[in-house]
């Protein structure tokens, strides 16, 4: 029954809709407050690493096959969850500067991207949506964690980027 | 002659760390090789694609699952033919030949072989990867002594090649990325005296009075365990079509082994039939190790694998085709391209919707098959079950076969994952600990099993996501009493301890 298939399924890309009508996606008002966590993460898969790895206690699971579900109040976009998940699924997403945005995300390609550089932004399939500058780069046990100035309009569609050099 | 060096020096995640360059003999010349590779990684990595030519049509063969399952590789080695030449580590000044059909096995025994050695150990493990592993450990810190024995050269399985985080809780490695679990389980082994491993010896079969025979490079091993525990893994599919069998088709693992254990291009342009997790991890692998993917081809209307799995390789542009598949490859001693098409609803291909893709690497991902042999041969009670990848041998949920003492874990039990294969190892372990030490340590290692048993039926499996192999391995577990009546009707060929 083809009809009952999340179409994220058929595509491996899941659209903004998508997250925010599977509860998702942080309200509005939350984004504007300071960085958030988003783990697109929609499948019971049998894994709790987030929960473990997340210092403020924010992601919430009763069963380690449960869709983690973030704590938008207690979440302080930190990043942790970013660094440790293995589905390369977490982001963070930050509104809080009027005009500018923030995206936190996973990077595991060559070459490392610096702080200050001009990078490619990628959506989640792959399309290259414009350019964005690398603010923040930090590591945890070989996997990147970017933060670059977007476009305000690409803060729900960028979750990758290329470095060309 | 060969184009360049496919080594890689540069990688996100992983650090080759290569050993001293030795030089052998490949067809009479001198090539170069570092200390650690094997055979084939070497001699692929210096730009040799065909290893052997086919017994009949002499058409040329290339390396294909790079684990010691098949038989791709087979070459001359130091006038040994068909050696498995990706589990045969390079040594300097050996002479290794491309082998042409199929060459006189030689009849004078190999130096030292005739020696002969009983091997004492309460338990015998068979397989060194994740199930293998964590049996072992299992046992070993309970003071029970273990032989683990692993065909390869070196201990951990399919771990080795696995560059991703792991899934799962922080007490199941989870976090940890693949090749570092192996390292961390294969080293704390190590600090038991108790434990002892061979490499590169073959568990060939079990013979009546409860032995395990063994071969090892000088040695012939008989041991005589008290309980036999078989974690041998699982084999890569095949797919039917025409030009399958030139070099450049190669198993998604095979593509693993080259890249992430050896630091080796498996090409330039892949094409990856088949989006389960393990064609979807080996796209994303593909990508870190600086090759192109064009695309994911996927029979079915939706991705086989977990949507966080193709979440990332879409996120790079790497499409996934579903209701597409491989027609053909071409190419004169090495894929220089395939044809895909999409298929219908009944998996047929649709005419006129046929396409070219520009590739030199074919990988094919469409699943495994339990390595079952040593059941078969000691006429363990098996069942064909389709949700774990083919034949498996019927046991209890401690995990015992209908050959008395003789355990089944991890893939060889039915395919699943990594962590399940780890969960499978430890519960295998902890039923015979339970029977082999006495008093409260036999209970607490009983209470472990259950605790163990509970976590992985009642919670882990309950994920829709291992829905499939949960009701295969459902199929496959019978109740204690069941196996007592299968064993009266189907009395065994042997039995342990
Ligand atoms: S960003 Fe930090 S605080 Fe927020 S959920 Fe992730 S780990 Fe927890
Ligand atoms: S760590 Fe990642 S994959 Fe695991 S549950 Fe959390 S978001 Fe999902």
């Amino acid at each position: 029954m083809v009809s009952e298939i999340p179409s994220y399924r058929r595509s491996g890309v899941i659209s903004v809709e998508e997250l925010r009508r599977l509860g998702l996606l942080p309200p509005e008002d939350r984004l504007r407050k300071g960085p958030v966590a988003i783990l697109e993460c929609p499948e019971m898969i049998p894994c709790n690493i987030c929960v473990s790895a997340c210092p403020s206690g924010a992601i919430r699971m009763d069963r380690i096959i449960d869709v983690p579900r973030v704590d938008w109040d207690k979440c302080v976009g930190c990043g942790n969850c970013v660094a440790i998940c293995p589905g390369l699924a977490a982001f963070v997403v930050d509104l809080s500067k009027p005009g500018k945005a923030y995206v936190t995300l996973p990077h595991e390609l060559l070459p490392r991207p610096r702080e200050g550089e001009e990078v490619t932004l990628l959506s989640r399939d792959g399309r290259e949506v414009g350019k964005g500058r690398v603010v923040r780069v930090w590591e945890r046990n070989r996997t990147l964690v970017v933060t670059v100035e977007v476009p305000e309009e690409l803060a729900m569609e960028v979750r990758a980027i290329w470095v060309r050099r | 002659m060969p184009p360049s060096d496919r080594r890689i020096w540069e990688h996100p995640i992983l650090t080759f760390k290569r050993g001293r360059k030795i030089r052998f003999l490949f067809e009479g010349r001198e090539v170069e090789a570092y200390e650690g590779e094997s055979v084939a990684a070497a001699l692929y990595a210096i730009g040799i694609d065909v290893f052997s030519y086919s017994a009949k049509l002499g058409r040329p063969r290339g390396p294909f699952c790079m684990i010691g399952k098949c038989s791709s590789c087979f070459m001359i080695v130091d006038g040994i033919p068909n050696t498995r030449t990706c589990i045969e580590p390079v040594r300097e000044g050996m002479r290794v030949e491309r082998q042409r059909g199929l060459p006189p096995v030689p009849n004078v025994p190999p130096p030292g072989a005739e020696e002969e050695e009983v091997l004492e150990a309460d338990v015998a493990i068979v397989g060194g990867g994740p199930a293998g592993l964590a049996a072992a450990l299992e046992l070993a810190k309970r003071g029970i002594s273990v032989a683990l024995i692993q065909d390869h050269f070196k201990l951990g399985g399919q771990l080795v090649k696995q560059t991703h985080k792991f899934f799962g809780s922080k007490d199941l490695f989870g976090g940890l990325r693949g090749f570092q679990i192996a390292e961390e389980m294969a080293s704390k082994l190590a600090s038991f005296p108790n434990a002892r491993v061979l490499l590169q010896s073959f568990a060939y079969g079990v013979f009546r009075g409860g032995w395990l025979g063994v071969a090892s490079r000088s040695k012939l091993y008989r041991v005589k365990p008290r309980a036999l525990i078989v974690a041998s893994g699982a084999s890569e599919q095949y797919l039917a079509f025409p030009g399958n069998d030139l070099p450049g088709v190669m198993g998604a693992g095979g593509a693993q082994t080259l890249m992430n254990e050896y630091g080796i291009k498996p090409g330039e342009r892949a094409l990856v039939v088949g989006s389960g997790n393990v064609g979807l991890i080996v796209s994303y692998q593909l990508l870190q190790a600086g090759v192109e993917v064009r695309a994911v081809l996927e029979i079915m209307p939706q991705i086989g694998g977990w949507f966080v799995h193709a979440a990332k390789v879409r996120r790079y542009g790497i499409p996934i085709l579903t209701r597409h598949t491989i027609k053909a490859v071409w190419g004169s001693e090495r894929v220089e391209g395939a044809t895909i098409t999409e298929v219908d609803e009944r998996f047929n291909p649709i005419p006129g919707s046929e396409r070219d893709v520009d590739c030199d690497l074919v990988l094919i991902a469409i699943g495994l098959q339990p390595d079952t042999r040593l059941f078969a041969q000691a006429r363990a009670v098996m069942r064909w079950i389709p949700e774990v990848g083919g034949p498996v041998p019927l046991r209890t949920r401690y995990l015992e076969t209908t050959v008395p003492n003789m355990f089944v874990a991890g893939d060889s039990s039915g395919i699943e994952e990594a962590t399940t294969a780890i969960i499978e190892g430890r519960i295998a372990a902890l039923s015979v600990a339970s029977r082999l030490l006495e008093g409260s340590r036999a209970a607490r290692a009983e209470e472990e099993a259950e605790k163990l048993l509970r976590f992985l039926w009642d919670e882990y499996r309950a994920s829709p996501l291992l829905s499939r192999a949960r009701r295969g391995k459902e199929l496959a577990t019978v109740s204690v009493e069941e196996l007592e009546e299968l064993r009266r009707r189907f009395p065994p060929e042997v039995s342990f301890g």
